[in-house]
């Protein structure tokens, strides 16, 4: 766990700088095996960041209207670039509109724009799971085995690790190098990561002890997660029919 | 023709290869496509129920002692408990104030950010505390001075509750990393967020210390 770095009078927060990184490599990536997609990486780096964006501004609106009243003493603070006043959801549902607008625009096809973005989701992931080690955020529940972590006063599974070697493991086989998936339909590479992602989540929850629960005791996120696999199933099979 | 004993070689290795061969142009065309035909519904029917098996098996048993059960300087968990003095001697244990919102405020009177930030914390006590809000500035006198932490404290007329963490205790228990740290904590005692590094912004603190109502 390492949630700041200090470098001389600086405090570095670490999981937004792995975060950084990633969106970085990832998209150097995606740049890079754009055209086996048939897609301009120009255009595509250009829809990632306008969607970003676009996502931070969405975010900071929902927030304003989700606290109108925190901004009623000092409205200027709307503006700032205080990244602890966004709403996730708000930003996640922005930049998926405005995406969809964009290449609409630019005449993208769907399935080959998600095929060629499907690299860099995949090594955000494993930023993300970094990010969650840095943070000590996400962590396991208790647990006697001998890999167990001293965590949050107990000895924990390490979920982080888990979470980590998962999303190694999807990167290490949706490799955009790699032909298995070159002769396969447009959508099916995206889709496979989705898929593959819901299965790990589905599976890996069941060992964090911070899991958000439906009354009963079920995950949240396996729940979403089950759906997502069902639905990359469905459209795998859907897409390679074509 | 390569003889090993009597056996003629050639024919039986050339043979050999021509069946692996045409072992591999079968192997090949089974792309994913005739899997699919082939065994798609039957895998993904297996797996959806078997994840839904794994779901309702990995449900988390209500008797179980959640971590805000437990005492650990995270979310989610309860605040650990400490008992400081004030500059007037009074001592305040954290636990007493159970029922209240607390905002713990860890500053020294040296860090720009803490000072920059105590204005706006001020304001916001001002706002909340008929509510039943409670800051408690927390200065961690090991790294400061005393007498410095106190001229502080009047130049900006702040008037809620100003703690000395003369032995850097409580500074260890959070464990830390960056001043200033502000610790919003709920009615029971659980740690809702917190925020390192600074100054905090009054949106920021308003929008944060609201929810600890709710």
């Amino acid at each position: 766990m390492l949630p700041i770095l200090h470098i001389g009078p600086l405090a570095i927060q670490v999981p937004g700088l792995v975060l950084l990184l990633g969106l970085w490599l990832g998209l150097s990536l995606t740049e890079r095996y754009a055209p086996r997609y048939g897609m301009d990486s120009k255009i595509l780096y250009n829809l990632v960041i306008i969607s970003i964006l676009a996502g931070v501004v969405g975010a900071r609106l929902l927030y304003v209207a989700r606290f109108p009243d925190a901004f009623l003493s000092k409205p200027a603070s709307i503006i700032s670039l205080n990244p602890s006043l966004l709403d996730l959801s708000g930003g996640v549902f922005t930049a998926t509109m405005v995406a969809l607008i964009y290449g609409r625009r630019m005449g993208l096809s769907f399935w080959p724009t998600l095929n060629a973005l499907t690299p860099a989701v995949a090594v955000f992931s494993v930023a993300l799971a970094l990010a969650h080690l840095s943070s000590g955020s996400h962590y396991g529940m208790p647990t006697k085995l001998p890999w167990g972590i001293v965590l949050w006063g107990a000895s924990r599974h390490p979920t982080q690790i888990y979470e980590l070697i998962a999303a190694g493991m999807i990167l290490f086989i949706l490799w955009p190098s790699r032909e298995t998936f070159k002769s396969t339909s447009p959508g099916v590479y995206f889709l496979s990561f989705l898929g593959l992602s819901a299965g790990a989540y589905i599976f890996l929850e069941a060992f964090r002890g911070d899991s958000p629960l439906l009354p009963g005791g079920i995950r949240i996120v396996q729940l979403i997660a089950l759906i997502i696999l069902a639905f990359s199933l469905w459209g795998i099979k859907k897409l390679e029919l074509r | 023709m390569t003889t090993i004993g009597s056996l003629q070689w050639q024919p039986f290795a050339s043979e050999i290869l021509q069946k692996r061969e045409s072992h591999i142009q079968l192997k090949t065309p089974i792309s994913m496509k005739t899997f699919i035909l082939k065994h798609w519904t039957l895998f993904s029917i297996t797996l959806l129920v078997a994840s839904a098996v794994w779901i309702w098996s990995s449900r988390v048993d209500p008797s179980q002692a959640s971590a805000a059960e437990t005492s650990a300087p995270h979310k989610g968990f309860l605040a650990p408990d400490f008992s400081l003095s004030t500059n007037e001697g009074e001592i305040i244990t954290l636990s007493d104030l159970r029922g209240q919102p607390v905002l713990i405020n860890l500053w020294t009177s040296w860090c720009p950010p803490c000072k920059a930030e105590m204005p706006a914390l001020e304001r916001v006590y001002q706002d909340y505390k008929d509510d039943g809000l409670e800051i408690l500035a927390v200065n961690s006198t090991s790294q400061d001075n005393a007498a410095d932490a106190i001229a502080f404290v009047q130049d900006l007329g702040l008037t809620f509750t100003v703690l000395f963490d003369n032995n850097g205790s409580v500074s260890k228990q959070y464990r830390l990393q960056a001043l200033p740290t502000s610790i919003f904590i709920n009615r029971e005692g659980v740690i809702q967020e917190i925020v390192v590094g600074g100054p905090m912004s009054e949106a920021l603190l308003r929008s944060r210390i609201k929810p600890l109502f709710e």
